[in-house]
């Protein structure tokens, strides 16, 4: 009956049939060795990460999932554009499959680029449920590389995803070993005084706020394709090589600043789609990113891969290498990262004393409104036109600068998490993002909806408006809008927002080629936009990718009314009633 | 008026029961865990050990608690108990079940009941409190009780962690019971009735979950509880060397 449906409501959508290829994959109980700790974890065809399913641009992917286990499970393929009803969600897009139970997913492949897939049910993702997606384009790509290798990060945890959110709830600072001690205040006072010291002290523990709150989770292993730091996996190339690296990161947690020391990467995809080139020698990748680097090693030694947690906690590694066997130095981890003041948006300035009897409800509609007129001078050199929406809360106010003064127009003026280049070169910024075509014509979004990213640190809990999506009504869309999307960053944690089923093009202020995502960090302390051409029917997953946010309550519905599929004409009423309010 | 019209017949449509009009396509109610609101449980022991006191008294004794529920309302035993190992008896058994509910960001209201079973006369309690973080990460627990007797009395619990290192932790531990009305059978005298003071070297072994210990405890009663604690042949005051672990799960 439900396959009936479903083909039916396929073959309406596939008018067309293109070449049809078939993939199985069967989701099973694995053994996760990464060479610190051995666990059993969930995998895809007997292994953790699953295969690497290749596609190719214009084909039907028919694709079936047997469950092995004894729970229910699902499989979502992130950032590819298909019908709702095979984006699998378990009470979203579909029911979920049951233990025992087969379900083929159906869907058209209308892109290309790199991808990956997940379960989206419970905490299997981090417990290892999670393989690559490799889609070949139609036509030619405007780059060039002789060989090509995915590069998939995770944060391996000893702990199953069930038991570091109860630890989480109970405890928020459970696996927090990065926390500020004795020794940390005295070396504070030798570099800054006592007397600024203890302000500083005095200022957080008055917010009963950290600054060492960068990773909820540590104690994790850095994997790269599966394999641990020890383990190192390898890539091998023959000298002058041109080596296109797919970065896929499939932390349930955890931020990555890769780097290759002794290679320059030239980025070419973010994504999954093409941007013009940008050589950085440093880059940050956001959780349920991805991005596509080519690097043209010409030397007969090995590189190592060197993926540090943003946080410092704890690092992934592989090697380039000519041979097998060979390995290059491995970099020592930087300093844990330190929140600042900025990053606390705009609760900096404020009286502390009054702060301590404050809630956060408060502090949601002290909104930024105040910040709007501020002055935008000390952001000279930037490109201003992308800076329109980008009301820095904290701009102005922030005291205390990051070693070397570094800034990115992506985090709060001052924010103790912009990061820099370990050989002092080019880091990339979101700002450097320019889609390498325009997927869309331009044109003016036709509503903005503002969403606030919003939490609570000491109880673990995450919302956006302040509500968690066990109290949340659906976000409701109208076929065919525009929709520009404002995320206001109220807490003091990157969240990287993922849109199911439709593009997120992220504002850097280039306009027609703003680039084009499925996921979007928003860092502490600021404001972000991205605009969504609503042009897929049905019903989507909106959440924050990091696992224990989502499953927190950072999480919404996003119902996109009428389109295709309806025939009702009373939708375009209730969509006219919802433009206006 | 016609804007009337079509509002009361959409209040009536929906009140029917009738699927709202806008949902012309099939569209699934999230039903799943994610909807739910989450659901957790935790058990703590903040001590659990052995004391030494300067009067050569040994006592094993414990406080923890064991929560489960969501976000906005958790059930919570907390139990604590001195059992003086040569006397083989309980010189303090003290169990409470209370529901809690957060109030503000970092506090939580909690109201239960009570029950004391030492050796000797037993007591049941009504009681009140919040729990929370205060600013400059001091833990607070503060409660009023109530006795089947009608005697009244608060209890102050202020602990703070000094971190030596991410694992050596140094906590301080105050607790103070004051008394609104005397209750002689038990050796309550009105007034402030006694202060304990702790401090504990900790170190994280396995995760939060095994943090073994040791420290140092001052416990001492005051003004008439004092003068009963005295006729009885107790002391007053005792320091205790004490050894023992933090325990979560």
């Amino acid at each position: 009956m439900k396959t009936a449906f479903l083909a039916g409501a396929l073959s309406l959508l596939l008018p067309t049939m293109g070449v049809a290829g078939e993939y199985n994959l069967t989701v099973d109980r694995v053994e996760i060795d990464t060479g610190d700790f051995v666990k059993t974890g969930i995998g895809y065809n007997g292994a953790s990460p699953g295969p690497v399913l290749r596609f190719k641009e214009g084909e039907n992917v028919s694709i079936n999932v047997t469950n092995n286990l004894d729970e229910m499970t699902s499989i979502h393929w992130h950032g590819l554009i298909l019908p709702f009803e095979q984006d699998g969600v378990p009470g979203i897009s579909f029911p979920g499959i049951k233990p025992g139970e087969t379900f083929t997913y159906n869907f058209p492949i209308t892109q290309s680029g790199t991808y990956w897939f997940h379960s989206h049910s419970g905490f299997q993702e981090p417990d290892g449920a999670y393989g690559a997606i490799v889609i070949e384009p139609e036509g030619r790509e405007p780059f060039r590389y002789d060989r090509e290798y995915v590069v998939q990060l995770t944060d391996k945890h000893p702990h199953s995803g069930d038991r570091i959110m109860r630890n989480l709830k109970m405890m928020p600072d459970y696996y927090n070993r990065e926390q500020q001690t004795v020794g940390e205040f005295f070396s504070d006072v030798s570099d800054q005084g006592f007397m600024t010291t203890v302000k500083d002290r005095l200022a957080w523990g008055g917010m009963r706020m950290m600054k060492a709150d960068v990773e909820d989770l540590q104690g994790f292993t850095g994997l790269i394709n599966g394999k641990g730091p020890e383990q190192n996996w390898t890539g091998l190339f023959q000298p002058g090589e041109r080596i296109r690296l797919r970065f896929i990161n499939s932390s349930a947690m955890t931020y990555f600043d890769v780097r290759i020391p002794g290679l320059d990467m030239t980025v070419v995809q973010a994504d999954g789609n093409n941007v013009q080139p940008v050589s950085v020698d440093e880059f940050r990748i956001g959780v349920a990113e991805t991005y596509d680097v080519i690097v043209r090693p010409r030397d007969e030694k090995a590189y190592t891969i060197f993926a540090e947690s943003m946080g410092r906690s704890g690092y992934a590694r592989a090697t380039l290498a000519p041979k097998e066997g060979m390995e290059a130095a491995v970099p020592k981890l930087r300093d844990p990262a330190r929140l600042t003041m900025a990053d606390m948006g705009g609760m900096h300035g404020m009286d502390h004393g009054d702060m301590a009897g404050m809630d956060h409800s408060t502090m949601g509609e002290m909104d930024h409104s105040d910040m709007k007129d501020m002055d935008h001078s000390g952001m000279k050199g930037m490109d201003h036109s992308g800076m329109k929406g980008m009301d820095h809360s904290a701009m102005g106010h922030g005291s205390e600068m990051t070693a070397g003064g570094a800034s990115d127009p992506f985090y709060a003026e001052g924010s103790g998490l912009i990061p820099t280049a370990a050989n002092g070169g080019k880091f990339l910024s979101y700002a450097d993002l320019k889609a390498q075509k325009p997927l869309y014509e331009e044109r003016e979004a036709t509503r903005e909806i503002e969403l606030r990213l919003t939490g609570n640190m000491e109880r673990y809990t995450w919302s956006i408006n302040g509500v968690k999506y066990e109290d949340a009504d659906p976000i409701r869309l109208q076929y065919g809008e525009r929709v520009r999307f404002k995320f206001v960053n109220e807490t003091m944690m990157t969240h990287p927002m993922h849109l199911h089923g439709m593009w997120s093009m992220l504002d850097v202020g280039a306009g027609q080629l703003n680039p084009v995502k499925h996921t979007i960090s928003v860092q502490p302390g600021t404001t972000v936009y991205m605009e969504t051409e609503v042009d897929e029917p049905g019903q989507w997953a909106f959440h924050c990718h990091l696992s224990y946010h989502a499953a927190a309550g950072m999480f919404r519905k996003v119902i996109v009314e009428g389109g295709p599929e309806s025939t009702q004409a009373a939708e375009g009423d209730v969509g006219q009633a919802g433009g206006e309010a | 008026m016609s804007r009337w019209i079509s509002l009361t017949a959409i209040v009536l449509l929906g009140w029917g029961g009738i699927p709202t009009v806008a949902s012309a396509q099939e569209r699934m109610e999230d039903t799943t865990a994610r909807k739910m609101p989450l659901k957790v449980w935790g058990a703590q022991f903040e001590e659990f050990e052995y004391r030494y006191s300067d009067d050569d008294e040994e006592l094993g004794t414990w406080s923890g608690d064991v929560f489960y529920g969501t976000d906005d309302l958790k059930l919570r035993w907390l139990t604590t108990g001195e059992y003086a190992i040569d006397e083989q008896a309980y010189e303090k058994l003290e169990n409470q079940l209370v529901g809690q509910v957060p109030i503000s960001d970092f506090f939580d209201a909690k109201a239960g009941v009570r029950f004391d079973t030492p050796e000797g006369p037993d007591r049941t309690y009504a009681v009140v409190g919040i729990s929370g973080l205060a600013p400059q990460w001091v833990e607070i627990d503060a409660s009023l009780y109530v006795s089947e007797k009608g005697d009244a009395s608060a209890e102050l619990d202020a602990e703070y962690e000094l971190l030596l290192t991410n694992r050596l932790i140094l906590a301080a531990a105050l607790d103070a019971t004051v008394a609104f009305s005397e209750d002689r059978e038990i050796g309550v005298g009105k007034g402030l009735v006694s202060t304990e003071t702790g401090l504990r070297l900790s170190y994280d072994l396995i995760d939060r979950s095994f943090s073994p210990y040791i420290g140092v405890v001052h416990e001492r009663t005051y003004g008439d509880s004092e003068d009963f604690v005295r006729a009885a042949g107790g002391d007053a005051e005792s320091w205790f060397a004490v050894v023992g672990a933090r325990l979560s799960f």
